[in-house]
């Protein structure tokens, strides 16, 4: 099964190929090759992960060109965490893949959409198999062409076209942090490999000073791709993209594949005491950050992504706080329930036709599938127990404590607050109380979008028993067998942590719910007693606007300035050359006054000053 | 002979090539210009000769090459007058301000 891997990505690349061949067709059976072929993908990935678990690993490799001594290689690498990825990505892009069958009913460029997802699928699932920093590299690259071209979808919205370019750049941005660390650590280890890179780091070849650095350069990358503190605002911008999309790359599988460099990277950063510290802090304050900012915002999507974000930084958090299995723990319980939210999400959207929440309301009854299910994800992102999502968040918290972050810890369990009241919200407005737009041709999306929700559904429930107190710790087990070592000891805090936790959810839903269902509390009396505050969250903070009076004004003055000195300096140099010249040569033109006696007046001047020279030297120029 | 220097003459043919030169450069008049020529010829002649007399060896040589020079000068004189009476019919002048088509 083993050998057969590095199939996984090539059949998502077949499908972006055919359906590039048919992106003329009208037919919407076309569908069907981008989700068979990545049905294909999921059952190897399924087949390898299974392998994998028994505790098979692989890795092959092939020179791909020498520089010198040093040979680049390309290759695919098997391990626990990539396998648990492959399986991660491939199932979330093959529901994605079929409820956009649904979803994207009746649009012109159907095939066109399967095939740039069959080409961001093959991307993410080449990066996660990449067995050195180069060839994951060139995947990174073309994960974000992928989300590029998929959030511009609609290009012909000027929204959706500026937050593709919005996107591009800001990943950008990060990507150039990542190259930096890449290029650092090959002048320093002489290799792309993660394995020598990790030999070095052991053996202690490369200096603290230097291993802080790349580390932090690297993680740079991962704030990039994973929208963390300060790169983070093109993400909520990026759901301009369809609804699917939102669902596979800005929740379940790119913005993870931040998460996912920092965890294949981890025993670098295991090595500097900065670096982790410096993970932890942001992770931790974009959980809160972005929290605080999906209390507020209005549009379906919006409070979404915020809390991707938000939930992004919580798994940084966990990995910067050495709690490397409940980070990858959460990362796998997110990409359940937030992908299961954002198809419910879509099939919310696909009934009303907005996205404004305040034009919903009270559709409960009439999406008799979608309800429970974006309950079920609600529940699971909040933390309530037994649900998926308690048990990461439980592990992440406890982890924190035990690495001794205090006050990280209590910035999260109040974030785990602030989102199980977000989530509720927007739960309450949308499907209970009275409907607060035209509400007339509302019906239930068809099965082959409820279908993988359902799917989603069951395992946003049953994910979290991977990895618990009570039933074992298989995945701890699992990825011991990895290339991080494990830090021993228990990560499991003192007993009262689960109860604070679930305390800070049920609050949280409390809140929501006596606010938002029961109208108990008037849903302005925050807007009212801290008008400064909730002004400047309802307006995320100011971070774009901030953005634009810095950056874009910089670089909009600095490109002024430079236009003034291309016009003025350059210019004027090459206007100056150009008047002097024409002025000697009028000078010239006038003295060709065609009269013989203005010649001979030079010619008599030149002789006297040439015998000038000769009496004054007394020779000929000598 | 006579206690004249030769600086004497040298000077002499200094000061007529100069008003030559000076009539030739300014005059209008082209008539003027040619005899202003005439001048400055003379005015080598006047050194030929003196150097024949003065020089460290004395000949005739500057005397004959006198004589042709005032022959060459007078077959030049009247291939200049001609030349300017075939411009006079043609432009109805002699200024030699107006003869510029050297330049067109």
């Amino acid at each position: 099964m083993l050998q057969n891997s590095w199939l996984i990505p090539l059949f998502p690349l077949l499908s972006f190929v055919l359906l590039l061949i048919f992106r003329k067709s009208k037919s919407e059976g076309t569908a069907w090759i981008g989700v068979l072929l990545t049905g294909l993908s999921l059952i190897l990935s399924i087949g390898v992960w299974i392998a994998v678990w028994q505790g098979d690993g692989i890795k092959v490799e092939g020179t791909w060109f020498e520089i010198g001594e040093r040979a680049i290689t390309m290759g695919y690498e098997i391990n626990p965490l990539n396998a648990l990825m492959l399986v991660i990505v491939s199932l979330v892009s093959f529901l994605v893949h079929l409820y956009s069958k649904g979803y994207m009913h009746g649009d012109e460029r159907f095939p066109v959409f399967f095939a740039y997802l069959g080409l961001f699928s093959f991307a993410m699932l080449g990066l996660v198999l990449s067995p050195n920093l180069l060839q994951l590299y060139m995947f990174w690259e073309l994960v974000g062409l992928g989300s590029f071209l998929l959030i511009g979808f609609y290009y012909f919205k000027p929204e959706a076209k500026a937050a593709a370019k919005k996107a591009f750049v800001m990943t950008r941005i990060g990507d150039v942090g990542l190259f930096i660390g890449m290029v650092l650590l090959f002048w320093q280890v002489g290799s792309f490999e993660y394995d020598e890179i990790f030999a070095s780091v052991r053996n202690g070849d490369i200096s603290s000073g230097m291993l802080t650095l790349t580390a932090l350069c690297i993680f740079v990358g991962a704030i990039g791709k994973s929208g963390q503190l300060p790169l983070h605002t093109w993400l909520p911008d990026a759901m301009e993209g369809p609804t699917p999309v939102s669902a596979l790359i800005h929740a379940a599988t790119m913005v993870a594949a931040g998460v996912y460099l920092v965890a294949a990277m981890y025993p670098l950063f295991q090595a500097s005491e900065t670096a982790l510290t410096v993970v932890a802090i942001v992770g931790g304050v974009t959980a809160i950050f972005a929290a605080s900012i999906g209390l507020m915002q209005k549009d379906i999507k919006r409070v979404l992504a915020y809390s991707t974000v938000s939930q992004l930084g919580y798994m940084m958090l966990a990995l910067g706080a050495s709690g490397y299995v409940a980070g990858i723990f959460h990362l796998t319980t997110h990409a359940f329930f937030k992908a299961l939210l954002f198809l419910a999400a879509g099939s919310v959207i696909h009934a009303v036709h907005t996205q404004n929440i305040e034009e919903m309301g009270g559709l409960w009854k009439k999406l008799r599938l979608t309800g429970p299910l974006f309950l079920i994800g609600a529940l699971a992102i909040s933390g309530v127990p037994l649900l998926s999502g308690f048990f990461s968040k439980d592990e992440i918290l406890a982890s924190t404590y035990a690495d001794g972050r205090y006050g990280l810890f209590w910035l999260a369990v109040v974030a785990a607050f602030m989102t199980a009241f977000y989530m509720f919200r927007l739960f309450f407005l949308v499907f209970t109380g009275k409907p607060r737009g035209d509400q007339s041709g509302v019906h239930e999306s068809p099965s082959v979008m409820t279908l993988p929700m359902l799917v989603l559904g069951v395992l946003a429930i049953v994910a979290g028993y991977l990895n618990t107190a009570w039933f074992g710790t298989f995945l701890t087990d699992y990825l011991a067998g990895g290339p991080v070592e494990l830090a021993h000891g228990d990560h499991h805090g003192p007993s009262w942590i689960p109860i604070v936790a679930t305390a800070a959810s049920l609050l949280g839903i409390g809140l929501a719910y006596l606010i938002y269902q029961k109208g108990t509390l008037s849903r302005n009396w925050i807007t009212r007693s801290l008008p400064g505050l909730s002004n400047v969250i309802y307006n995320k903070w100011y971070v774009d606007e901030g953005y634009d009076a810095t950056f874009v004004k910089g670089t909009k003055g600095l490109s002024k300035l430079g236009v003034l000195f291309d016009k003025y300096i350059v210019d004027g140099l090459v206007a100056a050359v150009v008047s002097g010249v024409q002025g000697l040569s009028k000078v010239g033109s006038s003295l060709q006054n065609g009269q013989v006696q203005t010649y001979g007046t030079f010619a008599i001047f030149g002789i006297v000053i040439l015998l000038l020279i000769v009496a004054l030297t007394g020779g000929y120029f000598t | 002979m006579s206690s004249i220097p030769l600086a004497a003459y040298l000077l002499l043919a200094l000061i007529l090539f100069c008003i030559g030169l000076f009539g030739a450069l300014t005059k209008r008049n082209a008539v003027i210009v040619l005899i202003s020529i005439e001048l400055m010829l003379n005015a080598v002649n006047i050194n030929l000769v003196a150097f024949a007399k003065y020089s460290i060896n004395p000949g005739l040589t500057g005397q004959i090459f006198s004589l042709f020079t005032i022959t060459v000068a007078a077959a030049e004189a009247a291939v200049g007058l001609a030349i300017l009476i075939a411009l006079y019919r043609n432009r109805q002048t002699v200024n030699v301000d107006e003869m510029d088509s050297m330049k067109r």
